[in-house]
Formats: structure tokens, C-alpha cells, sequence
């Protein structure tokens, strides 16, 4: 196995001769998915597989008055025509709500509408035929009858009376309200030598998971087991959901995940049409599966990030920052998604806004409104780009308004790096970050001062470049106070257990998942290094609810911090377990031996004294040679869950380096730098790609990427070709450093690194546009997509 | 003459095909459901996204924009074909090292794309490379893995030339 | 999404194809299928049949008389790219073609197929009328040459009828007082263009005449800005005269505003490659 880029294990406070920690090893399974032979749930087939398409409402808000499914009934290849009524007998409607968020509430959800479809997507009747053409030609000769209703649209009139309330057993459009005060807040912004107050906007977006969401439903009801293939972040989670609403046992449920392809967040939801899917395939006692196709997902995949946030700074002349102020307004779809509800990325913008500085005085609130558009929910760095962005734009508005350079500003407000353990005026609770040597060591990599004399000396030449920072906090290893407080059935803890097999390989089941991050790889690492084999002689399974330990799967960058210590702590069992036997084998102290590249060896000298193989053979094939009362333990299982912190914060900070064209509108991203401090860096190269994936995903938000609604709740640019992802020909090149700062609250010390890129990536490319266009006196840009419109009314030149 | 299921004989990897296929079958859902070569992928439907890229008489070409009807006489390639006969052994074992993939779905297109680049000789430029690549769409990467492993390949073979 | 279902014939001549075409109804050509294919997929169009024209060996030539170059309606647009007669005689048209989609894209579709599907916001249609060029049609009546202005009548509407076949187009070729200027601005590379303009002149001296400014992505068809034209002629400050030439729309990619703005920004630039001169 070639090993690329090697870093030296100072990264690492772990000592384990041939450990793996801190290296950049190449994931292995990669070879499969380049040759063409990985097996994703779209193509997954089964004998008899049948397809679902689904009538989709073209309405934003309509009340169904019939459905006349005869002629789809006959059409040809057609093997059932499903309405929501039908189907409402088969599975039950759920909720989105969880307890520890406050008042928040929300209507039952059918898995196909029943009376009224909310959403322009929403599936209102499910066709099941041979294959998918037969399925969509007989969903177009489906007769649905709707009235149509008036839809609500927009979020700064949700609230008022005047406006329909979409379920009149809520009472209002309310999902959710959150407050928070701490500090003396008025009293810092009348005293402040500056306030900048604004309005910021973010558009609505969309995962765009190149892989659209898929999932194959094997009803088998000779042995009354559920087998679902379905691409999903966390497998026991929706075993849990599939069973409870289809009133089966979960034993009698299993999920299988094959590989991804790509999900960020899209598939760690439960969705209507996938529910509807299962549901179907118990009814008709035959295998179906549902593939969204991209018009769908894009009416269908959860959306995020749709905010308008009113944001305050005060600051002091000497470039104290004394107060940030938000009023956050979310418009969300006509329900809270299940089970994570839809209320936590407005919760998480209260929480995180400011973070990174030690100011005490904060106010926020927030308020999460009912809309007729699709639903919204997680999706990757969770509300971290919102607050981040709003955070940051104010900070480096601040520093204009008082005549502070932007690194200047945050050297003076950062939390210092010998604060810790310490918490921040959201309350939020931090036991070691390094704000001021991320800052340090990002300057330095974009050799900050020659960067403002080359803007200074193009500004002379009419090119109007800009420089932008955003300083960051992100949530990784969630304890249960993120969900299972609430009530929700979602893992924090995660397990791996770890086999010794008959010829000395390594074989290991793990909770967590895989979306192409390299999980599979991260935890290979982890056991090789803690029990003692090279790398090539572990094998990984991940995502099988009947073969792994019971887990909480991949998100909210759990997976190396969580994922990784559990299977640490297994390699480690495992070892003394096999040093057990190799004692007893050898008649020698197992404390005096170790197993190192794959042999049980004198711990002292480092000689090799009994190979695995060796040790396997006996414990399997020969046990009649040890000695009597002795049994060998081959397989251990360890569980971890963070306790000592609620979440393990990590921190970073991103710059941008862009020009704008100011006759076009257009920007040129010319390079991007991120300084992550993740803790122990597992993978180096695996966490620095994951920050470039981010990074990149986050420049989307920015420049590119909005789901445009109009009045009547149409989304008006759901394709490939008026949604617009970042390509190749636009993005930068990103350079990632590293500070590292390990929790103590695993023996490995990793916390996450999935989401920092795209918390981060907005927000300083924002503050970079504002750099640049700040010295022709124009209007500050406080909304993405940064679109030409935008820049060239931000210039006054339309 | 005018009906909707025809008979279409090509070759795939090589290997001889006859099939009768609806009309309005595209060519990379006839690969992958009536084939079983699900190395191609399908991830629009509109042509943009680059996952269905295939090979089609040696040139790439969108398979959920060309019929498989259209395909009678042609010989079509994929990744699956492409990577076992080895010519791009260097350009997959250069992805791999560098992690230039992450969840592998638009990976043969790309791969598909990147080989046509690298055929053309000489060592484009980075610039020359993210143009080139500007139709093969990766959510996970963020590109810059993919950029890097495309120019080493290119230095590789420009030097194993000389 | 699939397609909804439909019938499929081979033309095994464009007589053939026009024959189809007429004896069936709800007939569609298909070339290179490259907008075709998607707007199927999408059940935006669901014609009963699909006659496919890419066996037609008569119409893949490309074909210069000194006077002027014909390229039949089957040249893929790579096929174009690579050609070195499209780069001596034709050169606005080779500046063009790289914008056009990606590599995969312009394997495939055909030269026939972007003028006779019309995209508003097409690079080879503006590039036409830029040129003065002119489409060969062949239908029930025989062949008939339809002038690049007449040819682009309205939204995806041209002159070609509906049993009517495109077989080439022809442009005039390059003089050594041509002159050519091209730019267009998109979001991403390969994208449709917010605004474009395909411009053709002949040099007199230092001034220009036959200024034909052929803007894309600006209106339902490609226009040519007249007054901007003359203005140009004149030696005068052609970004001004052009507000009167173009009333493009809203769009979801930028507004009416942003489009004159950006199309007054294009001039400039085009301007300056017509006379040779750094914008």
C-alpha cells in the first residue's frame, strides 16, 4: 500500500510504534469506486423489483377533492395506483418536534398527502409499474381535481393575522421561538463609538448529492423482515422509524446502506416519498425501489439556510467589540422534518453567532415560520454559515467603521488562547480552542502583508481585489444533548467491534457511515494503529443495521471523534484479549509482549515471537492445547460517547483572496486559505479534502446557489442548468494548514473536521467583496448569492 | 420502420451486444439496467452533470442525452471497460493517491473526461484543466484533488514521452 | 425522468426526412440530440416520432468555394473546432465554439442543430447573423436559402417549416479587411450566456464598415444593434446609441438592467477587437 504525503506524527500525541494516527494513508476502498464496480442504492435490483413515481402537486397549497386513478390503473406495466387515504392505512403520519426545543410545534406529516397538498412537489399519489417510464406514463393520466389555496410565502408576514395560517390546529404559522440575552446588551450599544446595524439575507439552497436520494424496499413476509437499501447518514435511526410507523418490531427491520454518493447532510433526513416507498413495498408484498430524479430532488430534498437575520455590532474606538445583536427570521416548509426537527438551524444560529469572541453582551432572537414551499432542515455546517457569516461581515464592517485592519480587529476580540475551559455568551461551552495561533498561522500562509501591498498596488491599476476572513467555531461530537435529550431515538454513542479471523486479518463492524468522507478508512487507521497490523490486513463494514454495533451513523462530524475512539478503544481490547492468548500460547507474561505489524513480539526488544496467524489457528482450530479454564475472547466491543462536553468545539479560520470585475459584476476567486484546528488529525490528507469539499460547497452559497421562489410558491430554477453548483472552472485553489488542539475527552483526542469548510467559506468571501469595493465608496453587500445583479447595484452601476 | 422497440447490435467493452430496446431508452440506462455496467451513472438527466459521461466511437459523449437506439453499429465504452484493458491505470492510481475522489459517483465520468484531456498531449495548464473538466460536476471533492491528479498524469506521461 | 414513449425511423436521405416529416404528424428530427434529449427527458416536448438524420452523409461536409464556406447541418460542433478551414474561413465561428457547453456536449451536437433550435442565448445563431450568413432548408417544395435575419423569428421559432429539413449553413468567408470581435459573459464556464455578442466588420483604414453586432441572450431571437452599428460606423460612443437596440427581460440569471448594463460592458470589448485597439 503506497502511502502519500506522509506527516511526521507530531500531529499526534499518541505513541504506538507503527501507528497510523497522523498519517495520510489512501482510503481503501478506493480502487472499486474508480474501476466502475461500487454498488449504490440506485443500483441496487432485486428479483421482481417493481419502480415508484409519484403525482406530484403543481400547487403550492391546494386542498385534493379527488383523485381518479382508473385509467393509471390500467395503463401498461402498472402494478398499483396508491393514494395518500390508501396508504394511510399501511403507515402512520409523524411529527417534528423534539421536547428540549421549547414550544416548538408542528402538524402530522403523511407519508403521501392526504386531503391537502402544502408544497409544490409534494407527493399527492404513487404510481408502482414494472419500470420507472411506465410508472411517470400512468402518473400522467392520474386525474387529481385540486382547489387551489392561497399560499403563504413569505416569512415577514407569516405571522400576521391577515395571512392564512397553514394548519389551523397550531394556531399560527409559529414553528419555533427562541430568545437569548446575557450581558448588559443596551447599555454596550449606547455606549459604543460605533454601531453597525444591518440586514442580511441568505438564499434558500439545496444539497444538489451528485447521487440522487435512492432507496430499494424488500417486504419479505415469509419471514416478516423489512430490508431496506437506502443511502442514508444513519441507519438505526430510521430502522427505529420504519418500523415504529409500519408497527413492525425493529428487530424485524434492516437497513443496509451500500456506498453513497454523496449526501452532506440531504440523506440523514426522513422523507415522505422514501416512507411512502416502504410502505408500498409491504403492501405489494414484492421489492420496490424509488430513485428521485433530479427535477424531484430538487422540489423534494430538503432545502436550508433560508434567513433574514437583523445584526448589530458595537465596538469601541480601540477596537473592542461590546455587544452583537440578531433578530433571525427562517421560512421553513409547511412541516418540521422528522426526527431532527426543523428548528435547530435557528437554534444553532443563536448559539453560534459571535462565538469566536470573548464579548459578553449578546442578544438574539429567532423565529421559525410555516411556509408553502418545501421543507427545510440540516444540512451540512448547519446554521454555522449563517452565523458565521453574520458574525464576520459585522466584525470586519465594524473594523472599517472605526479605521481597524481586519486581522487587527480580531486580535484584540478573539477568546485568547489561554482562556479555556471557558464559555461564550450564548452559553456555549469550550474546553480549548486557538483562535489567536489559527490567525497567526493563516497570515502567515497567505503572507498577509505582501497580499495587502499587491491589493494596494493593483488598486493603482484600476483592479480592485479583496481580501476577506472569516473566524469560525464549529459543533462536532454531539453528546445527547443535541437531539436525545429531546426525545429523539438518535444515537450519540457508537460502538465498532473488532475480530480477530482464522488467518491473522482484522475485521471490524463500526456504528458510524459512510458518504465518501473516508469513515471506512479513518476507522481502519484506528484499529491498525491500536491493535497492531498494517493497514492492508483490516477490513471495514459500516452501514448494515444487522452487522454493526448499535450507532448513531455519520453527522454533525462525529465520525473520527466518536466513530474512531470507539473503534480505538476495540483495537485496544482486542490486543490484550490476543496478548491473553499469546501468553498462554507462550507461557510468557502477556504484559511483556505487544502485537506490532501483524506479530505478537517481545514488548522490550521488539522480537517477534508468534505470528497471528499463529495465534488464530490454535484459538480456532487447536483449543485443545491451551490451557484448561482458558478461553480465547477473538472479538471485543466498545462503546464511547463524549460525556465531559456537550459538544467538542472546533475552530478555525478561512481567507479569500478574489478580484472583482467592476464593469461585469463578476468575481475571480484567486485563492482560498483554511487553518482547521480538528484536535488529533487522524488523516491529514482525508480531513484537509473534506475541508476543500466544504470550502468549495461554501463558495456555492456565495456566489452561486438559490432556490428562487416566486409569490405564488413555484420554484422557478429547480434544474441543472438555473440552479447553479459550483464547477471546476470557478473555484480556487485552497490551501489547508493545521493547529492542533485534541480533546481530552477521548484517549485519540480527534474532534470533527466534515463541516468547518462550508461554515467558514461564505462569510469571508462576503468580507473579501466588501474589501475590494470598499475603497469606490460602495454600498456594503450583505446577501448572497453575490449574483452580478448584486454586485453592480452594490456599485451603483444598474 | 417507425415502431417504438427496435433491435440494436453494438459492442460494449468489447464485447458483442444485440438487445431489442424501447425507443426511448438512453444509452446509459440501457447500459446500466440492461447490462448490469452500473459504473455509469445517472445523476440529471439533463445532460450537466457529467455522471453519465461513456465513451461512443471513441469520443465521450452524455449517455442520458444519446438514445441506445441511436447506438446500432457503435461501439461503446465505459469505466468498466476502460479502467480493466489499463489505459488509465496511472490516472486512477494518481485519484487514489491523492484522494481526488471521495464518494466515487462522479469519478468515471470524470476519469472519462480527464483521460480525453490527457490524449490530446502536452501538459495542460491548471486553468486548461478546470476548463476542460468544467462539465463534470463533484460535490464532495471541491475540485482542487482532481486538478492536482489530472496535471501530475499529464507530467507523467509528457515525460515518460521523451 | 424518462421520456414519454415514441416511434423511431432512420432517414436514409433528406428526401426521406422530408417525407417522414410529412406523413407523419407529431414528427421530430433528431440530430445530435443534445437539447433534444434533455427536453424528452423532461417531458417538456412528447413527439410521436423521432427521425433520426445522423446516418445522412450528405450532410456532414464542410466545403469552402473561395466565396463562401458551407458546413453541413450534421458537422458536430468538435468536428468544427478541430477543422482548419472553420479557423481560416470562418473565425468568429471557431472563437465561438469553445463556449459552447463542454467537450462531451460538442461531441455530439451538431452545427444544423444549435441554428435550428434557436436557444436565445446561443453562440452559433448570433454568430450567423453576425456574418450575414445564410440557412439551406430542404422541404416538400424543393430547397430554398433563408437570410440569417429572416431566419430567427421568435422564442425556439424559426423559419423552418415544420416538414422542412436544415441541411447546411453557409457564411462568407474571411477577407483580409474582416474583422471579427467575440465575447460573452457566463456565470460558469460552458454555461449559456447572460449576454453575448458575435460582431463582424470591414476595416476601411482606421474606421469600420458593415458593423453587424449580433447580441445573444438578450431577447427572444439574437438582435442585431443597429443603431449601435452605425454609431460605430460613425466613430461615435456606440454604448450609448445601443439602449435604444435592446429591451432584453428579466431572467432568473440576472435582470433587464444587468443585461443592457452587461451588453453596453460587451461592446466596449468588441469593439476594441474590431478595430484592434486594447479595450
Amino acid at each position: 500500500m503506497k502511502i502519500a504525503d506522509d506527516v511526521p506524527s507530531s500531529l499526534s500525541a499518541l505513541d504506538r510504534p507503527n501507528s497510523y494516527i497522523g498519517r495520510s494513508v489512501p482510503r481503501p476502498n478506493l480502487a472499486r469506486l474508480t474501476e466502475g464496480r461500487a454498488q449504490y442504492v440506485s443500483d441496487v435490483t432485486l428479483p421482481r423489483m417493481a419502480h415508484v413515481a409519484f403525482v406530484r402537486s403543481p400547487y403550492a397549497h391546494a386542498r385534493i377533492k379527488a383523485i381518479d386513478t382508473a385509467a393509471a390503473k390500467k395503463a401498461p406495466g402498472v402494478i398499483a395506483v396508491v393514494t395518500g387515504a390508501e396508504l394511510a392505512q399501511v403507515i402512520t403520519p409523524w411529527v417534528g418536534v423534539l421536547t428540549h426545543l421549547k414550544g416548538i410545534k408542528s402538524a402530522p406529516q403523511h407519508a403521501i398527502a392526504v386531503e391537502r397538498a402544502c408544497w409544490q412537489g409534494e407527493a399527492v399519489c404513487a404510481v408502482a409499474a414494472r419500470t420507472r417510464a411506465e410508472a411517470e406514463d400512468a402518473c400522467e393520466v392520474v386525474a387529481v381535481d385540486y382547489e387551489e389555496l392561497t399560499p403563504v410565502t413569505d416569512p415577514e408576514t407569516a405571522l400576521d393575522p391577515a395571512t392564512p395560517v397553514i394548519h389551523a390546529s397550531l394556531g399560527d404559522n409559529l414553528t419555533f421561538e427562541r430568545k437569548h440575552e446575557a450581558g448588559e446588551v443596551d447599555k454596550a450599544f449606547a455606549e459604543a463609538d460605533a454601531v453597525v446595524a444591518t440586514t442580511f439575507r441568505f438564499g434558500r439552497h439545496t444539497g444538489v448529492t451528485n447521487e440522487p436520494r435512492a432507496i430499494v424496499a424488500d417486504w419479505n413476509p415469509g419471514e416478516a423482515r423489512l430490508t431496506v437499501y437506502q443511502g442514508t447518514q444513519a441507519p438505526h435511526m430510521m430502522q427505529n422509524l420504519f418500523a415504529k410507523h409500519l408497527g413492525l418490531e425493529e428487530h424485524q427491520v434492516r437497513v443496509l446502506t451500500k456506498d453513497v454518493g454523496g449526501s452532506f447532510g440531504i440523506k440523514v433526513h426522513t422523507y415522505a416519498d422514501e416512507m411512502a416507498t416502504v410502505a408500498l413495498a409491504k403492501l405489494l408484498k414484492r421489492p420496490l425501489k424509488f430513485v428521485a430524479d433530479r427535477i424531484e430532488s430538487f422540489v423534494t430534498d430538503i432545502h436550508a439556510r433560508d434567513h433574514r437575520i437583523h445584526g448589530k455590532i458595537a465596538v469601541k474606538r480601540d477596537g473592542t467589540i461590546t455587544a452583537f445583536e440578531i433578530d433571525d427570521l427562517t421560512g421553513i416548509g409547511p412541516y418540521s422534518v422528522y426526527p431532527r426537527t426543523s428548528g435547530i438551524e435557528a437554534n444553532q444560529v443563536v448559539n453560534l453567532v459571535g462565538g469566536p469572541y470573548k464579548c459578553p453582551n449578546y442578544r438574539a432572537r429567532a423565529r421559525v415560520v410555516f411556509q408553502n414551499k418545501n421543507v427545510m432542515c440540516q444540512y451540512r455546517a448547519v446554521g454555522h454559515p449563517i452565523a458565521t457569516s453574520v458574525t464576520e461581515n459585522l466584525v470586519e464592517m465594524a473594523a472599517a467603521a472605526i479605521g481597524v485592519d481586519a486581522v487587527e480587529i480580531r486580535r484584540r476580540n478573539l477568546f485568547p488562547d489561554d482562556a479555556y475551559p471557558c464559555a461564550s455568551a450564548a452559553g456555549l461551552k469550550f474546553e480549548k480552542l486557538s483562535h489567536h495561533a489559527s490567525l497567526d498561522k493563516i497570515t502567515t500562509m497567505m503572507d498577509y502583508a505582501a497580499l495587502r501591498a499587491e491589493q494596494a498596488r493593483l488598486r493603482t491599476q484600476g483592479i480592485y481585489c479583496g481580501i476577506g476572513f472569516a473566524s469560525f467555531i464549529e459543533v462536532t461530537n454531539p453528546s445527547a444533548a443535541f437531539y436525545g435529550v429531546g426525545g429523539a431515538r438518535i444515537s450519540s454513542q457508537d460502538g465498532a467491534t473488532v475480530r480477530l479471523d482464522a488467518t491473522g486479518a482484522i475485521f471490524v463492524a463500526s456504528g458510524v457511515t459512510e458518504q465518501g468522507q473516508g469513515a471506512e478508512a479513518v476507522i481502519a487507521q484506528c484499529v491498525a494503529s491500536a491493535f497492531g497490523v498494517p493497514l492492508d490486513k483490516v477490513r471495514v463494514i459500516t452501514g448494515d443495521t444487522d452487522n454493526v454495533p448499535y450507532g448513531g451513523g455519520t453527522w454533525a462530524s462525529r465520525a473520527a471523534g466518536i466513530g474512531g475512539e470507539a473503534a480505538w478503544q476495540a483495537g485496544k481490547a482486542l490486543r490484550q484479549n490476543v496478548l491473553a492468548v499469546a501468553g498462554s500460547i507462550l507461557q510468557a507474561d502477556a504484559k511483556a509482549l505487544d502485537i506490532r505489524n501483524g506479530a505478537v513480539v517481545d514488548a522490550d526488544t521488539g522480537r517477534e515471537r508468534l505470528g497471528l496467524d499463529e495465534v488464530a489457528r490454535i484459538a480456532y482450530f487447536r483449543p485443545d492445547t491451551l490451557p484448561p479454564g482458558f478461553q480465547a475472547e477473538l472479538m471485543a466491543t466498545r462503546h464511547y460517547v463524549p460525556r465531559a462536553w456537550p459538544f467538542a468545539f472546533t475552530n478555525g479560520i478561512q481567507a479569500s483572496w478574489l478580484e472583482v470585475d467592476i464593469d461585469t459584476g463578476f468575481i475571480r476567486l484567486l485563492k482560498h486559505w483554511c487553518v482547521e484546528d480538528c484536535g488529533t488529525v487522524i488523516n491529514p490528507q482525508l480531513v484537509d479534502e473534506q475541508v476543500r469539499g466544504g470550502v468549495v460547497q461554501g463558495i456555492g452559497a456565495a456566489l452561486f446557489e438559490h432556490c428562487v421562489y416566486d409569490a405564488r410558491g413555484q420554484l422557478l430554477n429547480g434544474n441543472m442548468a438555473d440552479y447553479l453548483v459550483p464547477m471546476a472552472g470557478e473555484m480556487p485553489d485552497i490551501e489547508v494548514g493545521h493547529v492542533v488542539s485534541p480533546t481530552a475527552d477521548s484517549e485519540l483526542g480527534a474532534k470533527g473536521a466534515g463541516e468547518a469548510g462550508t461554515a467558514g467559506a461564505p462569510g469571508c468571501v462576503v468580507n473579501a467583496v466588501n474589501d475590494a469595493l470598499r475603497p469606490l465608496g460602495a454600498k456594503t453587500i450583505t446577501e448572497i448569492p453575490l449574483t452580478p445583479d448584486v454586485v453592480l447595484s452594490a456599485l451603483g452601476r444598474i | 420502420m417507425t415502431e417504438r422497440f427496435h433491435d440494436i447490435a453494438l459492442t460494449v467493452n468489447g464485447e458483442p451486444v444485440h438487445e431489442r430496446v424501447d425507443a426511448r431508452r438512453t444509452l446509459v440506462d440501457f447500459l446500466r439496467e440492461d447490462l448490469a455496467l452500473t459504473g455509469s451513472h445517472v445523476g440529471c438527466e439533463h445532460g450537466v452533470c457529467g455522471a453519465c459521461t461513456v465513451l461512443l466511437d471513441g469520443a465521450i459523449v452524455r449517455g442520458c442525452l444519446t438514445l441506445a437506439v441511436q447506438c446500432d453499429g457503435a461501439r461503446v465504452e465505459t469505466i468498466e471497460g476502460v479502467a480493466d484493458s489499463g489505459a488509465i491505470a496511472d490516472l486512477r492510481a494518481a485519484f487514489e493517491a491523492r484522494n481526488a475522489l471521495q464518494c466515487g459517483f462522479c469519478t468515471p465520468g470524470m476519469l472519462l473526461t480527464a483521460q480525453a484531456l490527457l490524449a490530446h498531449g502536452g501538459v495542460p495548464s491548471r486553468e486548461e484543466i478546470r476548463a476542460h473538466l468544467s462539465g463534470n460536476y463533484c460535490r464532495c471533492t471541491g475540485y482542487h484533488a482532481i486538478v492536482d491528479a489530472v496535471e501530475a498524469v499529464a507530467r507523467g506521461r509528457a515525460g515518460r514521452r521523451k | 425522468m424518462k421520456p414519454a414513449p415514441f416511434g423511431y425511423a432512420k432517414a436514409r436521405s433528406v428526401d426521406d426526412a422530408v417525407a417522414l416529416l410529412a406523413r407523419y404528424a407529431d414528427a421530430h428530427l433528431i440530430a445530435g440530440g443534445q437539447s433534444l434529449v434533455a427536453t424528452l427527458n423532461m417531458r417538456l416536448s412528447a413527439p410521436r416520432l423521432l427521425i433520426d438524420i445522423n446516418a445522412l452523409d450528405e450532410l456532414k461536409q464542410i466545403a469552402c468555394n473561395g466565396e463562401t464556406l458551407t458546413l453541413g447541418a450534421l458537422v458536430r460542433h468538435a468536428e468544427a473546432e478541430r477543422s482548419a478551414e472553420v479557423a481560416r474561413h470562418a473565425p468568429l465561428i471557431a472563437q465561438a465554439l469553445p463556449h459552447i457547453a463542454h467537450p462531451a456536449i460538442r461531441n455530439r451536437g451538431t452545427i444544423g442543430g444549435s441554428i435550428a433550435y434557436a436557444d436565445p442565448a446561443a453562440e452559433l445563431p448570433a454568430c450567423l447573423l453576425a456574418l450575414g450568413g445564410t440557412v439551406e432548408l430542404a422541404g416538400p417544395a424543393g430547397r430554398r436559402t433563408v437570410k440569417a435575419g429572416d431566419f430567427f423569428k421568435g422564442l425556439f421559432e424559426t423559419a423552418l417549416g415544420p416538414n422542412e429539413v436544415l441541411t447546411a449553413v453557409r457564411v462568407p468567408v474571411a477577407r483580409p479587411d474582416s474583422r471579427y470581435g467575440f465575447a460573452e459573459l457566463a456565470r460558469r464556464h460552458g454555461d449559456y450566456a447572460l449576454v453575448g455578442l458575435a460582431a463582424a466588420a470591414t476595416a476601411e483604414g482606421a474606421a469600420l464598415r458593415d458593423v453587424r453586432l449580433a447580441f445573444f441572450g438578450v431577447g427572444a431571437t439574437p438582435v442585431r444593434a443597429q443603431t449601435a452599428e452605425a454609431a460605430l460606423e460613425r466613430g461615435e460612443d456606440a454604448v450609448a446609441a445601443l439602449a435604444r437596440d435592446l429591451q432584453p427581460a428579466d431572467d432568473v440569471q440576472a435582470s433587464a438592467a444587468a443585461k443592457r448594463h452587461l451588453a453596453g460592458v460587451l461592446l466596449r470589448r468588441v469593439a476594441a477587437q474590431l478595430t484592434g485597439t486594447r479595450a
